[in-house]
């Protein structure tokens, strides 16, 4: 319940707490979401927090181009809620909302929640599917790399010792594109059990793009290529969402615990993904 | 080593040395002698520590009071005013939306900043605004009429 | 001259908002934790991380090196306190013995193995976790069924068998039953353990002070007096030196109607320190060390006639007791036998409960304590029944109903109902949610190949506890009522509200039968102190039994108000109107302010009369009382996940007569809110061993305000002829009518695919799985 004592810094730009975050027992606090809870329970015991809520830079939203360049420190709420997201990139709006309760999105960040890489978050599967890429800043300078690159393992990314997550990248929205987040929770944290989002596009009734990422089911999100191929060039009818649906899970394995076994995992990962197309494909044109 | 903070709570300015890891709920409620917010859960579930931080409702038990330093908190302590109750105190006064009253003071903040965001919210709407707020007297029925009572009241 | 109030009433009946609200409402009331005593310290309890193990080795030199930590004690040191109780006497109860803190050996994930005090509560967690504890683990057992089987590991060494007691009861011929029926159906039910959970988890500060030998346990209790008898006699302070106070207690449900050996435990550190000691339970702490619900595996076999008619019930409860006995732990499955019948009139049974130990924290009373499991059962293998025979749900209950003719009904387990209207509850309940409608839209639904189900509950339940023989500690409630010299009443009342408004329910009878303001009433408990000994609140007991203590000093009151009445105004032809005197020739009145002043003024007496107006009544219930109701649940299943939804929920009970609508439907609401969370989501989740998988609300499913449906909530009144407020108790009745209506509404939904029954939580998996399962 009582974390264990560390030492505090807000820094008030990017350089300061890159520079205190060469410290190796230096961590970053951006919501807090994640990484107070862990420390209450003692399973994280920085030394060092440096928070970022100061630094302006990490807050904006703003489009560049094609893309939308997402500080990491916005909130899950300032995504689910402006209008530059919901229009642009509503995917991303619709996972943002589904995260949590409304007091963990009035905190989370999309950044703190990308570094943090919980296999069962909610980001993982829009970010799968939208190709959305991942800026980090560390003492060598800016990198940049696909979200899919950048997640390695179960609570494992790419950051380098003293790297900091500082934007999310992802595309502004072709008109025509059907999207949809489908989500079965955890019933007690609400965590997604199994997260599905499906980017779809037509062309001459004809499946033209699809986009599938999946959270929740493994030890990290995928992109189910596999049922993005079988979508691509047909006509969505029900059996074909089905069958592009079934095929989901194969080759991963899902985990199991007390809520949900790998079978039934796998069951739900199917299910919302034919959900998730079904709900999508309207938009779709 | 503690850290001084500065923190404007119910309108009233407070300066203190804290430890940065003293979380903001037991800062609030024992430092501040606030007793509001109550402590319910240990994995920030069940929203009984519910307070507004610079206008956004969030949970005192997953934020340090370091954080807080310049910002503006507002508890249950702090919404009626001058004596008059807010609306959302009132309606679940009239609609009896708590029995134990342990949880009410973060649903009542909670429920606060729905009005706030959503002027009238339907029953799925207000349900759905309050899954980070447990109750385990009410059966949530007469919570659900007060949020939609005190949205009309506000919105008169 | 008349006493009793023949006017319309003023206050009861109607829907009035709460005295106790606007402390809430603004953050100001008292909880155990808001308490700040001058030098008070914190207690941090070392707990054992496994469920079966023995203490090799405890070093606390780490943790006393901490600043601000002033003690740390374990097992050893205990040389003035005695153990947890258990308050219940059964021929062959073993009882083991059940320290304050671990005695070399550990029994249950989460046992106290040390504590340590410090002068703030973070550095008594960072002392706690330096406490250096060298365990031997063993094999322990959760399964209560599988502990009953040669080869489980022993709980106790000292019982092998894992056996904690036997209770059997039988009555009737039921061997001749069985064997001329016409249909037996059978089923083995579970009926996991749910946790209390109140949103205030536990809390205890005691307060020792030398000088005086005196003790005071502020403790977030429902139980404040009993509380204070069983903890001095444990601590051997003499009784009357111990004081214990019940501040707002948020919530408790029966986890709080007991005796923990952290209660215990804080008054012996402040005598041992000479401070004051808070300790407050963390929830992890809740779900390792405070008494669960329910913990059943069930054998029913029912035998029957062709037309419906129950012949014979039978019936074999494992219930699971934990590692030790709490207070009241083997009390609970006993209720289940008496309430095994249900609403049925069928006398004939035999039932047998075997208490299994395991190694989990003991399981005690839970909103029901008893009663939701009988209900659950017997409600379960009637639709088992209904089914077998082809014949409608409802049709099968009325056709066994005891009939209102037959009240007084002696029950075979030895209960006298007091009144009900079974037939005609469940025919409200049956019309209000469209029963034969919702028939055909079944029929349709399941042609479109849609799981939808309607199920129906109908349970009868003793409340009102009780009378003093059928209780361990004494079923009769206290209440003294003062008058005060300003005519202002105060109430003082053994019950121990928690939630339940009894502040403004009572304050409504008081002003109505005393003809004053509802403002000018305060009722006052929790402290042993100020309010006379009472029983405390659990049971649908407070305004059965302590409503109708309070009513009767009132009336002792009245009559001596007539009497200065009457001296006053210099006539004996007088009678009371809505809080006067009246002369009848005359019209010349007095109020009970003016008497009250009078009385305490004592310029003259009536004849035989005291000064003042204060009395005390101490009222022993002749029986319990019975609430009864139906509850039909409407369900659609999703047959790809094995979600549940429920559609409609019609609830209609009788709980007596209704003081506050307002309040009434409030606790219905609570309970069916508790009984949707036992059928759909709750359980908790050990390993084989005891260890505890499901320890924080991320994994233990609380139900959330968009996990239950709108309840529509009807009423009928059949006033209980057991005490003079005809109320009959409405805290537990959601949490009795809801698992059975739930569950016998998914069984429903999927009967067409062969189901007959699936036991609690239904989880989308485990519906999805028979659903996957009966295709196959």
């Amino acid at each position: 319940m009582i974390p264990q004592e560390f030492e505090y810094a807000a820094p008030a730009t990017l350089q300061a707490a890159l520079e205190l975050l060469a410290d190796p027992g230096a961590r970053p606090l951006a919501g807090g979401m994640s990484l107070v809870p862990l420390m209450k329970l003692r399973l994280a015991a920085p030394e060092k927090l440096v928070d970022l809520r100061l630094i302006s830079s990490l807050k904006s939203i703003r489009r560049e181009g094609a893309v939308l360049h997402i500080g990491a420190m916005v909130t899950h709420y300032e995504l689910e809620s402006a209008p530059l997201i919901r229009q642009e990139c509503p995917l991303l709006a619709a996972a943002a909302a589904a995260i949590g309760d409304v007091q963990i999105r009035n905190s989370g960040t999309i950044g703190g929640s990308v570094a943090h890489a919980d296999p069962a978050a909610d980001y993982p599967a829009a970010l799968l599917a939208l190709e959305a890429r991942v800026q980090l800043t560390g003492p060598t300078g800016e990198r940049e790399m696909t979200f899919e690159d950048f997640v390695l393992d179960t609570f494992t990314t790419a950051l380098e010792p003293g790297e900091l997550v500082t934007a999310i990248v992802v595309p502004i929205e072709a008109p025509g594109t059907g999207v949809h987040y489908q989500k079965h929770p955890q019933p007690a944290s609400g965590f997604p059990m199994v997260g599905v989002a499906v980017r779809v596009r037509r062309e001459n009734g004809l499946i033209s793009f699809a986009r599938v990422g999946v959270t929740g089911l493994s030890g990290k999100g995928y992109r189910a290529r596999a049922v993005e191929e079988r979508l691509i060039g047909g006509a969505a009818s029900d059996v074909e969402i089905k069958e592009a649906a079934s095929v989901v899970a194969a080759g991963v394995e899902a985990s199991a615990d007390i809520h949900a076994s790998a079978v039934y995992r796998a069951q739900l990962a199917r299910v919302a993904t034919v959900r998730a197309i079904r709900a999508s494909l309207p938009h779709a044109h | 080593m503690k850290h001084p903070i500065t923190v404007t709570v119910n309108g009233n300015k407070h300066t203190a040395e804290v430890e940065p890891r003293r979380l903001l709920i037991h800062f609030l409620r024992d430092t501040l002698f606030l007793t509001g917010p109550h402590s319910g859960c240990e994995t920030s579930l069940c929203g009984a520590c519910t307070v507004a931080l610079d206008g956004l409702a969030v949970k005192s038990c997953a934020v340090f009071a370091v954080q807080c330093d310049g910002r503006d908190i507002v508890t249950i302590e702090g919404i009626a005013n001058k004596g008059s109750l807010h609306s959302v105190q009132q309606c679940f006064w009239e609609e009896h939306g708590l029995q134990c009253g342990f949880c009410t003071p973060g649903m009542i903040m909670a429920s606060r900043q729905l009005i706030e965001r959503n002027p009238d919210p339907t029953d799925t709407e207000i349900r759905h605004a309050l899954e980070g707020n447990l109750c385990r007297c009410t059966g949530y029925q007469h919570i659900v009429t007060a949020v939609r009572a005190a949205a009309a009241l506000e919105r008169k | 001259m008349s006493t009793v109030t023949t006017e319309t009433p003023t206050y009861v009946g109607k829907r009035i908002k709460r005295k106790e609200d606007p402390r809430m409402i603004t953050g100001t009331a008292t909880y155990l934790d808001d308490i700040k005593l001058p030098n008070m310290h914190f207690a941090a309890i070392v707990r054992s991380p496994y469920a079966a193990a023995r203490v090799d080795r405890i070093d606390a030199a780490a943790a006393l090196a901490l600043p601000g930590v002033v003690a740390v004690f374990t097992g050893a040191d205990l040389d003035d306190v005695g153990n947890v109780p258990c308050g219940v006497t059964l021929p062959g109860l073993r009882i083991p013995p059940h320290a304050i803190l671990a005695q070399g050996r550990v029994y249950f994930a989460g046992h106290p193995v040390a504590v340590v005090v410090a002068n703030d509560p973070y550095r008594a967690r960072d002392a706690a976790e330096l406490v250096e504890v060298d365990y031997t683990p063993q094999p322990g057992i959760a399964d209560p069924e599988k502990a009953l089987e040669p080869g489980a590991p022993a709980v106790h060494p000292e019982w092998p068998d894992n056996v904690a007691f036997v209770h059997k009861q039988e009555n009737g011929d039921v061997d001749i039953a069985f064997a001329e029926a016409e249909v037996i159906v059978k089923q083995r039910m579970l009926q996991p353990r749910v946790v209390a959970n109140p949103m205030e988890a536990r809390g205890a500060i005691g307060d020792y002070r030398s000088a005086e030998g005196t003790l005071t346990l502020h403790s977030s209790t429902q139980i404040p007096h009993l509380l204070r008898s069983i903890a001095a006699a444990v601590l051997g302070v003499p009784e009357h030196k111990m004081r214990v106070i019940a501040p707002e207690v948020g919530g408790g449900f029966g986890c709080k109607a007991d005796v923990y050996a952290e209660e215990l435990l804080v008054c012996f550190l402040s005598r041992k320190l000479g401070k004051p000691v808070k300790w407050v339970e963390g929830r992890r702490e809740h779900f390792q060390a405070t008494s669960q619900g329910r913990g059943h595996v069930d054998y029913y076999e029912l035998a029957a006639k062709k037309d419906g008619t129950i012949l014979g019930i039978k019936l074999k409860i494992i219930q699971d007791i934990g590692s030790h006995q709490q207070l009241t732990t083997p009390l609970i499955p006993t209720l289940s036998v008496l309430m095994l019948p249900g609403l049925y009139r069928c006398k004939t049974f035999r039932a047998e409960v075997v208490g299994a130990f395991t190694n989990c924290f003991p399981t005690d009373a839970y909103r029901g304590a008893g009663r939701p499991e009988a209900t659950y059962g017997i409600e379960r293998i009637v639709d088992c029944l209904a089914v077998e025979l082809g014949m409608d749900a409802a049709e099968i209950r009325l056709k066994n109903f005891i009939e209102p003719q037959e009240f007084p009904f002696a029950t075979g387990t030895g209960l006298i109902y007091d009144s009900g209207s079974y037939a005609a509850t469940l025919g409200i309940a049956l019309d209000t949610v469209g029963y034969a409608a919702l028939r055909e839209e079944q029929r349709a639904a399941r042609a479109a190949g849609r799981l939808m189900g309607i199920g129906i509950a109908t349970y009868g339940e003793i409340c009102g506890f009780g009378p003093s023989p059928y209780t361990p500690a004494g079923g009769w409630e206290s209440a003294t009522v003062r008058i005060e010299p300003s005519g202002q009443v105060t109430v003082h009342t053994g019950i121990s509200p928690h939630g339940q408004g009894e502040e403004t329910t009572f304050a409504q009878i008081a002003a109505d039968e005393l003809g004053v303001s509802m403002d000018d009433v305060v009722i006052v408990h929790g402290d042993t102190a100020i309010v006379q000994y009472g029983i405390g609140t659990f049971g649908s007991r407070g305004t059965a039994v302590g409503g109708t203590a309070m009513f009767l000093a009132i009336e002792e009151l009245k009559k001596k108000i007539m009497k200065y009445g009457a001296m006053l105004l210099e006539t004996e032809d007088v009678q009371w109107v809505a809080g006067r005197v009246v002369c009848n020739k005359t019209g010349a009145s007095v109020t009970v302010a003016q008497i009250a002043a009078a009385s305490y003024r004592a310029l003259k007496l009536p004849p035989g009369s005291e000064p003042g107006l204060v009395a005390t009544s101490f009222w022993e219930p002749a029986n319990f009382t019975f609430p009864f109701g139906a509850h039909i649940v409407v369900t659609d299943v999703d047959p790809d996940t094995g979600d549940v939804k429920i559609t409609r929920y019609v609830a209609v009970d009788d709980c007596g007569k209704i003081i506050n609508p307002l309040i009434v439907a409030g606790q219905i609401h609570g309970g069916i809110a508790q009984g949707i969370g036992q059928a759909l989501y709750e359980q908790m989740v050990y390993d084989e061993n005891g260890q505890i998988l499901s320890g924080e609300f991320t994994d233990y499913v609380m139900p959330k305000a968009a996990n239950i449906p709108f309840i529509e909530s009807h009423h009928t009144e059949t006033p209980s002829p057991v005490n003079p407020l005809g109320v009959k108790g409405v805290g537990e009745a959601g949490a009795i009518g809801a698992p059975p209506a739930i569950v016998n509404s998914v069984v429903d939904a999927l009967s067409h695919l062969g189901i007959r029954h699936l036991d609690m939580p239904l989880t989308p998996e485990k519906v999805w799985t028979a659903i996957q399962g009966s295709r196959a």
